[in-house]
C-alpha cells in the first residue's frame, strides 16, 4: 500500500518520467493500431516490429553511436522496407499475405540477430544496450531517449487527429474514398508511415516480440465496447495508457520484473474480459441473447399449440393434458414441462389437476402467433409464387420475429385476408 | 565434427519445419505457425519447473499441450467471441509469450533459461550437451536424438496420413463428405507444429522455426505446382540453407540461427526473381492480373 501511495503521488521525478513515457508510447501505438486493425492488417505490425532490428544494427554499424535519432532513422528505413516487401510479394506472386508476413518477419529478424550478435562478438564497447530493442526498457527510459520518443509519440497523436476523417474513410470505404477523389495512395502511405513510427516508438516499451500486442490488443478490446471510431480511438488509447501505468507500477514495486511483458499481460487481460463481458458484442451477452430467443420461441410454440388445439375443439379455454400437446407436436418432454411452468408463472396459462388451459392473455398471444404464421404463408404464396406446401417451414421461423408494424403492413398488403393458403381461417 | 553436428541439427529442424510448413502456407495459416512457436514458451517454463531438468519428454508434453491450447484459443476468440482472425492470432501469442517471460523472471533462480535464448537459441552449444550412458559410451549430442525422433514421427504422420492431410488442406468439404474428420487432422497438424517448435527451440529458438516453417515451403511453392514435389523440394532447400547458413555465421562471427534465417530469405528472393514458372524475371512480359 505504501508503494502504491508513493508511486501515485509522483513525487519522485524518475517515476514521473517513466510513467509519462509508458503512457505516451502505449497510447500512441494503440491509436495507430485501431486503423491497422480495422484494415484487417493487424499482423503487419508484428512484421514491422521484427524488421526494425536490422535497421537499428545497421545504423549503429554505420554511425558507431547509439544516438536515438540515428537509430530511429535506421529502424524506420528497414521497418518501412519490410512493409513494402510484403505488399510487393503479395501483389507480384502467388504467395499469400500471411506467408509473406511470416517470411519477411523471420528473415528480417534473422538478419537483425545475425548483425546484432556479430556486433556483440566484435568486442566494441559502445554496443552494450543495443539488445534493449529486443525486450524493451520502459522502466529505464530517461533523458534524451525519453524526450525523442515522447516527441514522436505526440507527433503521431496529432497527425492522427489532423487526418482523422481521411483515415476513417480509408478504413471503411476505400472505393468511395477513391471515387470522390481522395488521394488513396498517399493516405495509405501516411498510414504505413504512422504504423512504422508507432512500432519504432512502442518497441522502446515492450520490445520486438510483444510489440504486436501494443498495436492489436487495445484496439481489439476497444472495438468490443463501441461502434464509433472516435470512441474506439479514445478507448484504445486509455486502455493502452492504463496498462502502461500499471506496467510501470509493477516494475517499480518489483524491480526484477520485466515491464514490457507486464504491460502486455495487463492489456491482454483487459481484452479478454472485454471479449467475454462487453455489452452487445461480448460472448456472454450473445449467449444470453441466444438463450432468450430460444425460450421465447419455445413459449410461443406452446401457446400456438394450445390455441390450435382450441381451434380443433372449438373451445379455447378448457383443459389440455400433456399427451394431447405432445401428440400434436413433438417437443422434448422436459423442455415442454419447463416451458409450461414458465408460461404459468407469467399468467398465460392455468394449471389444472389433469392439464393446462389458456388464460385470456394466453389465448390472445397464441392467436397472434397463429395469425402471423398464416399471414406469412399467404404472403409467400401470393408474392413469391411458392407452392402452398413449401411455405410452412419459413413461416415457423418468421412468426417469432415479425413486429406489430410489419404485421400491420402485411395485413394491408394482403388486403385483410380471411383464409390462408391451406384454406384455414386466419384469426 | 562440431560443424557436422550443428549442420545436422539445422537440417533436422529444417526437415520437420519445411514439411509442416507446406501444409501451413497452403492452408493460409503461416501466422498460426508463428504464433505457436512463440506461445509454447510458458509450457516449456512450467515443464521445466515441475521436472527441474532439461529432460526432453516432460518438456515436449508440456509445450505440446500449450501448442494445442494456443490453436484452441485462437479458434475460440475468433469463432465464439467474434474477434477478427488476424487480431485473435496476435493477441493470443503475445499474451502467452508475455506470461512465459514473466514466469522466467519470477523463477529466475530455478529456471536455467533466458530471454534471448528463447528467441534465437544457441545452436553452437549443441555438440557440448552429449548423451553419455553409464558405461561411458557417447551417443552424440542429446538434441540430435530428440530432433531425430520428432523428424521420424512427422515423416511417419505425413506418409501414413498423406491422403487425409492433403484432402483436409485442399478440399475440406470433400474430405468431410467422405468421412475424414477435418478437426482431428487440423489439431494433429498443430500438435506436430508445436512438437517441432519445442524440440528445436532449445537449439535454434523461435525465430528460426518460423523462418523454416515459412521460407523453404514458400520458395518451393514458386518452383513447382505438384504438392509431392513441393514437399521434397522444400526439405532440400531447407537442408542446403542450413549448410550455407552455418558458413555465413562462421564468416561473420554471428548467430547461426540468424544466419540460417537470412539464407532462407535469400533462397526465397532467388526463386522469386528467377523461378522458371513464377519468377519475376521470366513473367515480366506476361500480363499480370490485377
Amino acid at each position: 500500500m505504501n508503494d502504491f501511495v508513493e508511486f501515485f503521488s509522483f513525487v519522485d521525478a524518475n517515476i514521473r518520467y517513466v510513467t509519462l513515457g509508458s503512457v505516451l508510447l502505449a497510447a500512441s501505438s494503440a491509436v495507430v493500431g485501431c486503423f491497422t486493425l480495422l484494415r484487417k492488417r493487424a499482423l503487419v505490425g508484428d512484421a514491422v516490429a521484427h524488421s526494425v532490428l536490422p535497421g537499428v544494427c545497421l545504423a549503429f554499424i554505420l554511425s558507431g553511436t547509439k544516438n536515438p535519432l540515428i537509430l530511429l532513422v535506421g529502424a524506420f528505413v528497414t521497418g518501412w522496407l519490410s512493409l513494402v516487401s510484403i505488399d510487393y510479394i503479395t501483389a507480384r506472386s502467388r504467395i499469400k499475405e500471411d506467408t509473406a508476413i511470416g517470411l519477411v518477419l523471420s528473415v528480417f529478424f534473422g538478419i537483425g540477430i545475425l548483425l546484432l550478435t556479430s556486433i556483440q562478438h566484435s568486442g566494441d564497447a559502445a554496443q552494450s544496450g543495443l539488445d534493449k530493442f529486443l525486450f524493451g526498457k520502459a522502466a529505464s527510459l530517461v533523458g534524451e531517449d525519453l524526450i525523442v520518443f515522447s516527441a514522436v509519440a505526440i507527433v503521431l497523436l496529432i497527425t492522427t487527429i489532423l487526418f482523422y476523417k481521411e483515415l476513417k474513410l480509408l478504413c471503411f470505404d476505400e472505393v468511395y474514398a477513391k471515387s470522390i477523389g481522395f488521394p488513396v495512395r498517399s493516405l495509405e502511405l501516411l498510414l504505413t508511415t504512422l504504423t512504422v513510427f508507432a512500432v519504432v516508438v512502442g518497441i522502446q516499451a515492450v520490445g520486438v516480440v510483444l510489440m504486436a500486442a501494443m498495436l492489436i490488443t487495445p484496439a481489439a478490446a476497444a472495438r468490443f465496447w463501441t461502434e464509433r471510431l472516435g470512441v474506439m480511438l479514445v478507448l484504445a488509447a486509455l486502455i493502452g495508457a492504463f496498462s502502461g501505468i500499471a506496467g510501470a507500477f509493477v516494475s517499480y514495486t518489483a524491480p526484477a520484473m520485466p515491464t514490457g511483458p507486464w504491460i502486455v499481460l495487463i492489456v491482454s487481460m483487459i481484452a479478454i474480459i472485454s471479449f467475454a463481458l462487453a455489452p452487445k458484442r461480448g460472448w456472454v451477452a450473445r449467449l444470453l441473447r441466444q438463450r432468450k430467443n430460444k425460450t421465447q420461441i419455445l413459449e410461443e410454440n406452446l401457446l400456438k399449440l394450445l390455441y390450435q388445439l382450441g381451434e380443433a375443439h372449438e373451445d379455447y379455454f378448457s383443459n389440455r393434458n400433456l399427451e394431447s400437446i405432445l401428440e400434436r407436436r413433438n417437443f422434448p418432454k422436459r423442455q415442454a414441462l419447463a416451458g409450461l411452468a414458465k408460461l404459468k408463472r407469467q399468467g398465460y396459462i392455468q394449471r389444472h389437476p389433469d392439464g393446462w388451459s389458456l388464460t385470456i392473455e394466453g389465448e390472445a398471444r397464441g392467436k397472434r402467433v397463429v395469425r402471423l404464421h398464416r399471414l406469412w404463408e399467404l404472403y409467400l404464396t401470393q408474392y413469391l409464387q411458392l407452392a402452398s406446401d413449401h411455405v410452412h417451414e419459413d413461416a415457423e421461423t418468421i412468426e417469432h420475429i415479425i413486429t406489430p408494424e410489419l404485421e400491420k403492413r402485411l395485413m394491408e398488403e394482403l388486403n385483410y385476408p380471411a383464409l390462408d393458403p391451406h384454406q384455414t381461417r386466419i384469426p | 565434427m562440431n560443424a557436422f553436428w550443428i549442420i545436422l541439427t539445422g537440417s533436422l529442424v529444417a526437415t520437420c519445419c519445411s514439411l509442416l510448413g507446406c501444409y501451413l502456407i497452403l492452408r493460409r495459416m503461416a501466422m498460426v505457425g508463428d504464433a505457436i512457436s512463440h506461445a509454447v514458451l510458458p509450457g516449456i517454463v512450467i515443464a521445466f519447473l515441475f521436472t527441474g531438468s532439461r529432460d526432453s519428454l516432460p518438456m515436449i508434453i508440456g509445450a505440446g499441450l500449450l501448442g494445442v491450447i494456443t490453436t484452441f484459443l485462437i479458434e475460440f476468440f475468433h469463432r465464439y467471441a467474434r474477434v477478427q482472425a488476424d487480431a485473435s492470432i496476435g493477441i493470443t501469442f503475445t499474451w502467452l509469450f508475455a506470461i512465459g517471460i514473466i514466469l522466467i523472471s519470477v523463477f529466475a533462480g530455478q529456471v536455467d533459461l533466458d530471454q534471448d535464448c528463447v528467441l534465437y537459441g544457441e545452436i553452437a552449444y549443441v555438440p557440448l550437451d552429449l548423451w553419455i550412458t553409464d558405461n561411458n559410451l557417447s551417443y552424440g549430442p542429446r538434441t540430435i536424438w530428440t530432433l531425430g525422433f520428432v523428424t521420424l514421427l512427422i515423416i511417419a504422420v505425413i506418409v501414413l496420413g498423406y491422403k487425409e492431410l492433403f484432402l483436409t488442406a485442399f478440399d475440406p468439404a470433400y474430405a468431410a463428405a467422405i468421412g475424414i474428420s477435418t478437426s482431428v487432422w487440423y489439431y494433429l497438424l498443430m500438435t506436430a507444429v508445436s512438437l517441432t517448435t519445442v524440440a528445436s527451440f532449445e537449439s535454434v529458438g523461435a525465430i528460426l522455426v518460423v523462418a523454416f516453417l515459412v521460407g523453404p515451403p514458400a520458395t518451393a511453392y514458386l518452383l513447382t505446382d505438384n504438392f509431392k514435389k513441393m514437399l521434397v523440394l522444400s526439405v532440400l532447400i531447407g537442408i542446403v540453407t542450413s549448410i550455407v547458413g552455418y558458413y555465413l555465421a562462421f564468416w561473420l562471427d554471428g548467430s547461426i540461427a540468424g544466419a540460417m534465417a537470412t539464407i532462407t530469405g535469400l533462397a526465397f528472393l532467388l526463386a522469386f526473381l528467377f523461378s522458371p514458372t513464377h519468377g519475376q524475371f521470366f513473367k515480366r512480359r506476361k500480363v499480370i492480373p490485377a
